[in-house]
């Protein structure tokens, strides 16, 4: 081999195998979601279309192992009935997550409770999850750090470090949070980061028939959720927490808590 | 198909009532002993400032009490952490919080806030008890024919003096000085060790109830009320008990005596000094439970006064759904009756004593009403939570979050006591200690 075809080849060997180890790295989903600054992930509510019948809930607890009969959830609906004197009337019949079947509202301890129909002023469905807080209080609160935020945004709960005092779910202003009642420690939704962190969608999202629910990328100019964000009137949970929520809710009313 | 429901009761719903609009999540999660862990934490450092008032300010007439208070407060120590233990989903993680803290979260300081007190405790004993711990070495390795317990007893000192065997009025001298130095690093301590416990709470902003800035103030303030008053409760008791164990000879009563062979204080002596300490110590009580209840008034009038939002709940909590146990128990039973049992001219041991009981009672319920009535409302501020105590345990969980779980935590530190006695006589009578 000439020494020109040998400085040759190891140039075209170089290049290629820089260009395609580099190329490994690149693909690693962690370092790309960790190094890229351009991801932040949230999350659209349209209340308007959503009717309340529950497979977001549904899919959910199927999808993360949420026990279905266990009376926590990750996400959950609730129905807020508006009477003519003013009267706000919520309820949300475990978790919602066999949908809304009944006129009847369950209110607890008080029984169930039949609004006449010409009392109703107006009524409508809110469904709840995570805001994955860009201050997130159960974050702070956490005594071993077991709670933590990923460059993305996202909060999530380390099952093998929690020592389940409950601290996160007291610290919660949303009451996200509950005891998992299999693995016995706190747990919350992840925006089902298993599935958007390959590129999928959130289960809830996935299963909601009528677009209602829907999770983006807020860093993207392009991306759906955050041009809804710019160019619609959207409105957060309890902001007065400053907890900078990312839940954004189109058609919030002054009467949803 | 049993086991499999049972297993599905969250960790809360067994003992919540759900009332109107509460979030699918929401629960009592914190609930009796979480109830008893500023309970007992409130009681070491109470008793840590009744015992550092002779120390430290020279309080001659607190002399005997004070030498019981620290003693005691060393016993109530490790039992301020047992609520904790029993409380955790994770028990056998708990060491995580010492090991791997995470300093934006209040409950991570308690490793170091603990063990800075446990310390410095534990140091103030060495220095009060080391001319007894010399001394009780120089008679056991006189004595030929030692009892099983002294058997025992004499390795134990031997370890526990740490080869520091000089009695001279020098080394005394300096005893002396460490003990009134350590008595006085440890009053901010033990106001910091509960005053974080006030914080856990007061830093809830999701809480409406408990966010103030008042909340660890009220706290170290309350502590040591109920600190001096289960001094004066347990002091009487203890002497009670050893009067009529004097007089009957029931040495298994005594276990200093036990310990340190025949040296029952007679009963005559016994009573007098009972009835000084706990007149004086209730003086002490009095002031300690002015401040208490006006920083405690003061936080209620002030909430009502600026209702904010969460105003509208909270006054269902307070003047409703809680107002037994706020008004009645805490306040009229807890605090304003005591208050006067114990400023009425004329004062005996036995007032003394039940208003010390009266007054442990509310502080209990001043907790209660804090920990539980913060959780009595739901975050939509639109439902109500009630929390059943769990009595008769079902499984470990309602045992652990129960009656039962809440009753070991309250015998426990007597128990160690009464072996701690053995070590530490907290009951001398003569000045060999400091």
């Amino acid at each position: 081999m000439k020494r020109r075809d040998f400085l040759k080849s190891t140039a075209v060997i170089v290049a290629g195998a820089s260009v395609s180890l580099s190329a490994l790295e690149f693909v690693d989903p962690k370092e790309l979601l960790a190094a890229n600054p351009q991801l932040r992930w949230g999350f659209l509510v349209d209340t308007h279309k959503c009717v309340g019948c529950g497979f977001c809930v549904k899919a959910c607890k199927t999808e993360n192992d949420i026990p279905f009969e266990a009376n926590v959830t990750r996400t959950w609906v609730e129905r807020y009935v508006i009477k003519t004197d003013g009267e706000v009337v919520m309820d949300c019949p475990k978790g919602a997550r066999d949908g809304f079947t009944t006129k009847l509202l369950d209110q607890g301890a008080s029984g169930n409770r039949l609004i006449p129909e010409n009392e109703i002023a107006q009524a409508f469905f809110v469904p709840k999850l995570c805001n994955h807080c860009s201050t997130p209080a159960c974050v702070q609160v956490c005594p071993v750090g077991a709670t933590y935020q990923t460059a993305d945004g996202t909060v999530l709960v380390d099952r093998t470090w929690c020592i389940g005092c409950g601290y996160c779910i007291m610290g919660c202003p949303y009451g996200v949070r509950f005891f998992h009642p299999v693995e016995h420690v706190a747990d919350k939704c992840t925006f089902c980061y298993h599935r958007i962190s390959k590129g999928g969608n959130t289960a809830c999202a996935q299963a909601c028939p009528f677009g209602a629910r829907q999770i983006g990328n807020l860093k993207d100019p392009n991306d759906p959720v955050a041009q809804a964000l710019m160019n619609q009137r959207v409105g957060v949970l309890r902001d007065e927490y400053g907890t900078k929520p990312n839940v954004y809710y189109i058609g919030l009313n002054k009467e949803v808590r | 198909m049993v086991e499999q429901v049972a297993q599905m009761i969250v960790h809360g719903e067994a003992w919540t009532i759900k009332d109107l609009f509460v979030l699918p999540n929401e629960y009592v999660y914190w609930s009796i002993q979480i109830v008893m862990y500023p309970y007992m934490t409130g009681l070491v450092a109470g008793a840590f400032v009744l015992s550092s008032l002779y120390h430290v300010f020279n309080v001659e007439k607190l002399k005997a009490i004070a030498r019981y208070a620290l003693v005691f407060s060393f016993a109530l120590l490790p039992v301020a952490m047992m609520p904790l233990m029993l409380h955790l989903m994770q028990p056998l993680r708990g060491i995580h919080v010492l090991m791997t803290p995470h300093f934006t979260s209040a409950i991570s300081a308690f490793g170091i806030v603990f063990m800075a007190y446990a310390c410095i405790v534990a140091a103030e004993i060495w220095f009060v008890y080391r001319k007894f711990i010399v001394e009780s070495i120089h008679r056991l390795e006189q004595k030929s024919n030692r009892s099983g317990l002294e058997k025992i007893l004499l390795p134990i000192y031997k370890v526990i003096s740490l080869g520091a065997m000089d009695l001279s009025s020098e080394a005394l001298e300096s005893d002396h000085k460490a003990v009134k130095f350590l008595a006085g690093l440890g009053i901010p301590v033990a106001c910091f060790l509960h005053g974080y416990a006030g914080f856990i709470f007061g830093s809830v902003k999701a809480n409406a109830l408990w966010m103030t800035p008042l909340m660890p103030v009220i706290f170290i303030c309350s502590a040591i009320v109920s600190g001096i008053a289960l001094c004066i409760l347990s002091y009487y008791i203890f002497m009670e008990m050893r009067k009529w164990a004097a007089k009957r000879g029931k040495n298994w009563l005594l276990p200093d005596a036990l310990a340190q062979g025949g040296t029952a204080i007679p009963v005559e002596q016994l009573r007098s000094i009972q009835d000084h300490e706990v007149k004086m110590t209730s003086k002490y009580l009095l002031i300690f439970m002015t401040l208490a209840i006006t920083l405690e008034v003061l936080d209620m009038i002030f909430r009502g006064y600026t209702a904010v939002k969460s105003w509208d709940a909270l006054r269902m909590v307070i003047y409703e759904h809680d107002f037994m146990k706020i008004f009645v128990y805490q306040y009229g039973l807890g605090n304003f009756l005591p208050f006067l049992m114990l400023l009425l001219p004329g004062l005996t041991t036995r007032r003394a004593v039940i208003a010390s009981i009266l007054v442990l009672f509310g502080v209990f319920m001043m907790r209660w009403n804090v920990v539980i009535g913060g959780q009595a409302f739901s975050l939509t501020f639109a439902g109500f939570m009630e929390y059943h105590l769990p009595i008769i345990p079902h499984d470990i969980e309602t045992f652990k979050e129960g009656l039962g779980g809440a009753l070991s935590v309250i015998v426990t530190p007597f128990i160690i006591f009464y072996f701690l006695n053995m070590i530490f006589p907290a009951f001398m009578s003569d000045d060999e200690a400091h």
